[in-house]
């Protein structure tokens, strides 16, 4: 992951690009130097490439004949949605390349009342989406931090979690079907609108977390739930971080889940405090932020009293319980001025997501303590300690080239510690191109071998996101 | 854009603000902006309020690659200036992404300094350069047009389909190009009123009234609404008739000479006068005048510069001066018989009315308002005292309109897709008028409810707020108003009855009393 600004751009034939414009119209091809450096990266802090061309379809029919249009031309694929992720993802390829844009799929298809799921395009923004729903009286879970902005294709391509995840789980809880356009750009078709489902292989299983790498989405089937129709949020302050997260294994011990169950060490609680000054507890050593919800208000309460208690046996100091809507959102405006206060501080935020088994969250939490000190970094830690997926955000400066090896050399050091807790390199951020080479620390050699040849299988020319995931 | 984010003066840029730079010397302008530049973090959540991303889905259209492209074309990774300067052109300086940000990235900042450096690297266009430095700068000029156009106006006004008020926008005409405009006065306001001092009431402030263009020329009414609300509530008014643009527009297109020698006249009108507070109709003149003069600042010296830091914390649109410095009584005023009150378009449609009968009116947030000043709930709370109107807050209310100034004559396609939405919100809500506070709005929701034939007014806050206290504002016609010239001295000579420990001036930057003064 070297911030280095490598654009170098590999120039297509101008018959093809004629082709293109035939094919999708003048305002849907994008060739312009200005525009493609636009496209040369994503959230994620690593080395930029620029495409040859970026294609915008508006329609599925569209799509697939751009996915064949340029899998003939030997052009290497990205899919890009919102171009939000945090792994390079979505970041072009080195060869002559196209990034297909999938933002103007945006259609919501079909909303099922009675069957609860619906049909959607895979440019539909994730958040428009769970509006639409609640509009309905339905509910959406999956809530990643970017929601505003990211693409239901994006979040099924990098099985994006969220907020939410302790108990109503991910992106890959709520995939019901895909369909996609394969290399030869035909369109497949699995998975169902029913609850049960077990014929042919699970591809939509194999989609998931593909990150572009196997065929482009053109619809996706997703299963809705009942919204809870109650809810209690509280945030409990401790003296260490010890404590904190000895309640998040309490809690979980205890057969409670939680909502949310959201963890903000010391450093963070500085930050927001000093940017937003909403009241928090700047000596205590870490806070939870926890909500519970459901069917029932009473049940609820019951739940919220009991979590309650388990705070304040496992050594909180105080525990808010929000009265009202008002006092929830006050509560919650911690989390969310968490990134925003931490990101102010210096130029360049690099968000790790290393995740381990919750009863390890107190070991990860003191081993991303001691790394930054060791590297004399700047790392506050937040995250959804419910899911025991931590997210150490280091600032530094990207510009900084010996800073940044300090950097790079930390991140090492969490994906070690995870991997020795038992942990895994990335719980939602995706591999991509700032993870691919940690991959065989965490995968056997036969497990990235089988990996290469379904790629291989289904891309047989490598033209798919080269350079993501498996390489 | 100096101060905390670089150096007063940008690298590659002399101390001449009209002096033409080189490709390199661009380069550098840019480089210098680099501490700004590198601190966004690419989160692209300033896609989520872009209204041009919105309507394009472009990537370089939004804050992140606009970024992107200044850093590359910095770095020497870009080579071709004119793009990345055609890219940063695709843009409103609405600042909705600056309000999104999570990495405080200042944009509008970044985006004006670069649209300087582009200026100066690519040189200002012919018909810009005409209007820039010949129309704005000289106000007799300005409202000569102005009359000669609505002169015009009058065999296209004819021509039009239906008479006006029916099926269209009370008061709007299609022009070609299927635009929708406001009829054209005759005459602008202050070129025929002269300057107009008004003396305050006992303990209360004075304003130095600052029309804008739009206002004074575009729809006078509205400056006089502004006056006969401000006479109502007894505050003294200041108004110097040779006040010229903000010098919004000019900053816009990156003619900082223009907008300097514009700003440096509107300084000169305003020496010597004696005010507590500077206050305007026009959202964007006001957010101009409280941000981008100031920002300005280094550019000055002198007397305009004691001025210019004397207005600091001063300038206020004409809502927020009403509800927080003149305190107006907002308390619902007690409701008319049903259906009185309400306009002549209103009785045209029937399904337009709230629970009460009363015609329903509806407020947009001017980017430059609610954005830029932090106003919101002041116009709000107008409009829902109002005896005659019914308030109902339409969806989206603070997304921008898509007019954008100078935008809405260069990317007219991009600007129509952009009201579009806005359009779709306002008539989802039903209403027989929508209220602002900005004239560009109102011609950019004129020419977008026009075109869709929709019987809803646009209409300015003070205009409504006038009417609704009952006060004649159309007679303080072209200079003949009775009443709004009884201080004709002030101008000359500074006036010390409101300044003084009672004189309810807030600001806290140790400033007692009067502004302007001794300059
Ligand atoms: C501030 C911030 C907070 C975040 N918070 C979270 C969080 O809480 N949880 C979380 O999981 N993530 C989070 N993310 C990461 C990111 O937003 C998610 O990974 C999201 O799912 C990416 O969606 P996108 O539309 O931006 O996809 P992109 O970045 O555009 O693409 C991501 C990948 O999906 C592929 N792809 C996109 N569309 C298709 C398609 N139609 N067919 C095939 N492949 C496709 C791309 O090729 C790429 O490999 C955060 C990011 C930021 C910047
Ligand atoms: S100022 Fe407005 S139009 Fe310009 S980039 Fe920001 S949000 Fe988009
Ligand atoms: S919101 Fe701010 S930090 Fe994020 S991409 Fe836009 S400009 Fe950059
Ligand atoms: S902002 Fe617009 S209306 Fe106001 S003075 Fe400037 S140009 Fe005129």
């Amino acid at each position: 992951m070297t911030p280095a600004p490598a654009a170098s751009r590999m120039t297509i034939p101008k018959t093809l690009l004629r082709d293109f414009r035939k094919l999708l119209g003048e305002d849907s091809v994008l060739s312009e130097e200005a525009d493609l450096l636009s496209y040369a990266f994503d959230s994620a802090v690593v080395g930029q490439s620029v495409p040859s061309v970026v294609l915008a379809p508006a329609t599925e029919g569209l799509l697939g004949r751009t996915v064949k249009a340029c899998y003939d031309a030997g052009l290497q694929i990205t899919a890009r949605g919102a171009g939000t992720n945090l792994s390079g993802a979505a970041v072009p390829g080195a060869g002559p390349s196209a990034v297909i844009l999938t933002n103007r799929l945006n259609r919501i298809l079909e909303v099922n009342e009675a069957d609860l799921y619906a049909v959607v395009e895979p440019g539909v923004v994730t958040a428009d989406f769970a509006k639409a729903m609640e509009a309905k009286g339905l509910f959406y879970p999956p809530d990643p931090g970017s929601q505003q902005v990211s693409t239901l294709g994006g979040n099924v391509a990098l099985n994006a979690g969220g907020l939410r995840g302790l108990k109503y789980g991910v992106t890959k809880d709520y995939l019901m079907g895909v369909e996609f356009f394969d290399w030869g750009g035909e369109l497949v078709k699995s998975g169902s609108r029913t609850v049960k489902w077990v014929t042919g292989y699970n591809l939509p299983g194999l989609m998931l977390a593909s990150e572009g790498t196997l065929g482009i989405f053109s619809k996706l089937i997703l299963k809705l739930v009942p919204p809870p129709k109650a809810s209690v949020a509280m945030l409990a302050s401790y003296p260490s971080v010890g404590a904190a997260s000895q309640t998040v294994a309490a809690i979980i011990a205890a057969h409670v889940l939680p909502s949310t169950l959201e963890f903000l060490d010391r450093k963070c609680l500085q930050v927001v405090e000093a940017n937003a000054r909403i009241g928090l507890p700047t000596d205590a050593g870490a806070i939870l932020l926890i909500e519970t919800d459901g069917g029932h208000a009473e049940g609820v309460k019951e739940e919220a009293e009991l979590v309650r208690s388990i705070c304040l046996k496992n050594g909180a100091g105080s525990v808010r319980v929000a009265k009202d809507a008002a006092e929830r959102d006050a509560l919650w405006a911690a989390r969310r001025n968490t990134l925003p206060s931490l990101a102010r501080l210096r130029p360049t935020t690099v968000l790790e997501d290393a995740t381990v088994p919750r009863s390890k969250v107190p070991e990860m939490v003191a081993a991303v303590e001691r790394l930054a000190k060791e590297h004399g970094l700047e790392v506050g830690t937040f995250g959804h300690a419910g899911d025991g997926n931590l997210h150490p955000t280091i600032l530094c400066d990207r510009r900084d080239r010996e800073g940044f090896k300090k950097v790079e050399a930390m991140v090492d050091g969490i994906f070690t510690e995870a991997l020795a807790l038992g942990g895994t390199l990335s719980g939602e951020h995706g591999i991509g191109i700032a993870k691919a080479k940690w991959l065989s620390r965490e995968e056997n050699a036969a497990t990235i071998g089988l990996s290469k040849a379904i790629r291989k299988a289904l891309d047989p020319r490598q033209l798919f996101n080269p350079g993501k995931k498996v390489v | 854009m100096t101060g905390a984010h670089g150096p007063a003066f940008p690298a590659g840029l002399s101390k001449d603000p009209g002096a033409r730079i080189t490709l390199s010397g661009l380069r550098d302008g840019l480089k210098a902006m680099d501490d700004v530049l590198v601190s966004c973090m690419r989160c692209g959540f300033c896609q989520s309020v872009c209204p041009v991303y919105g309507a394009t889905l472009r990537e370089a259209d939004v804050a992140r690659g606009k970024l992107a492209l200044l850093e590359d074309l910095g770095k020497g990774l870009a080579n071709d200036a004119g793009q990345v300067s055609d890219r940063l052109g695709r843009c409103l300086l609405c600042g909705s992404c600056e309000k999104e940000c999570p990495s405080g990235v200042r944009l509008i900042d970044v985006f004006v300094r670069a649209r300087a450096l582009a200026c100066a690297y690519q040189g200002l266009g012919p018909v810009k350069r005409l209007i820039f430095r010949l129309l704005l700068p000289n106000p007799r000029l300005f409202s000569f047009l102005t009359d000669v156009l609505g002169i015009f106006q009058r065999p296209f006004l004819r021509g039009a389909k239906g008479p006006p008020g029916v099926g269209a926008v009370p008061g709007v005409i299609p022009i070609a190009g299927g635009r929708h405009v406001p009829k054209l006065p005759f005459g602008g306001f202050s070129e025929r009123a002269g300057p107009i001092s008004l003396k305050p009431g006992k303990g209360r402030p004075t304003a130095a009234l600052f029309p804008g263009c739009a206002p004074d020329k575009v729809f006078p009414d509205l400056t006089r609404a502004t006056l006969a609300v401000l006479k109502h509530h007894g505050a003294g008014v200041f108004m110097p008739r040779g006040l010229v643009c903000c010098g919004l527009p000019l900053l816009c297109s990156g003619d900082r000479e223009g907008f300097l020698s514009l700003v440096r006249e509107n300084l000169r009108q305003l020496r010597g006068a004696r005010f507590d507070w500077l206050v305007t109709p026009c959202a964007s003149c006001a957010s101009a005048i409280a941000g981008q003069w100031r920002r300005h600042r280094e550019w000055f010296s002198g007397a305009d510069l004691k001025l210019l830091d004397g207005l600091s914390g001063r300038v206020v649109d004409l809502t927020a001066f009403l509800v927080n410095i003149l305190k107006a009584d907002l308390s619902p005023r007690e409701r008319p018989p049903q259906g009185a009150g309400s306009l002549d378009a209103n009785d045209a449609s029937g399904a337009k009315e709230g629970p009460e009968g009363l015609p329903r009116v509806t407020y947009h947030d001017p980017c430059h308002l609610s954005k830029s000043m932090g106003v919101s709930e002041e116009p709000r709370r107008i409009l829902e005292s109002l005896s005659g109107w019914e308030y109902v807050e339409m969806p989206e209310a603070d997304r921008c309109c898509g007019n954008g100034g100078t935008f809405n004559l260069s990317h007219y396609d991009i600007s129509l897709k952009i009201g579009e939405r806005k359009r779709d919100n306002i008539v989802s809500v039903s209403p027989s008028a929508v209220a602002t506070t900005c004239p560009a709005c109102m011609l950019q929701l004129m020419d977008q409810l026009g075109r869709k034939g929709d019987l809803v007014e646009v209409r300015h806050v003070a205009e409504l707020y006038a009417e609704d206290l009952g006060l004649d504002y159309k007679a303080l016609a072209r200079g003949e108003a009775p009443g709004i010239h009884d201080e004709p001295d002030t101008h000359a000579e500074p006036d010390d009855t409101h300044a003084g420990p009672d004189s309810k001036t807030p600001g806290g930057d140790g400033q007692k009393g009067a502004l302007g003064a001794g300059a």
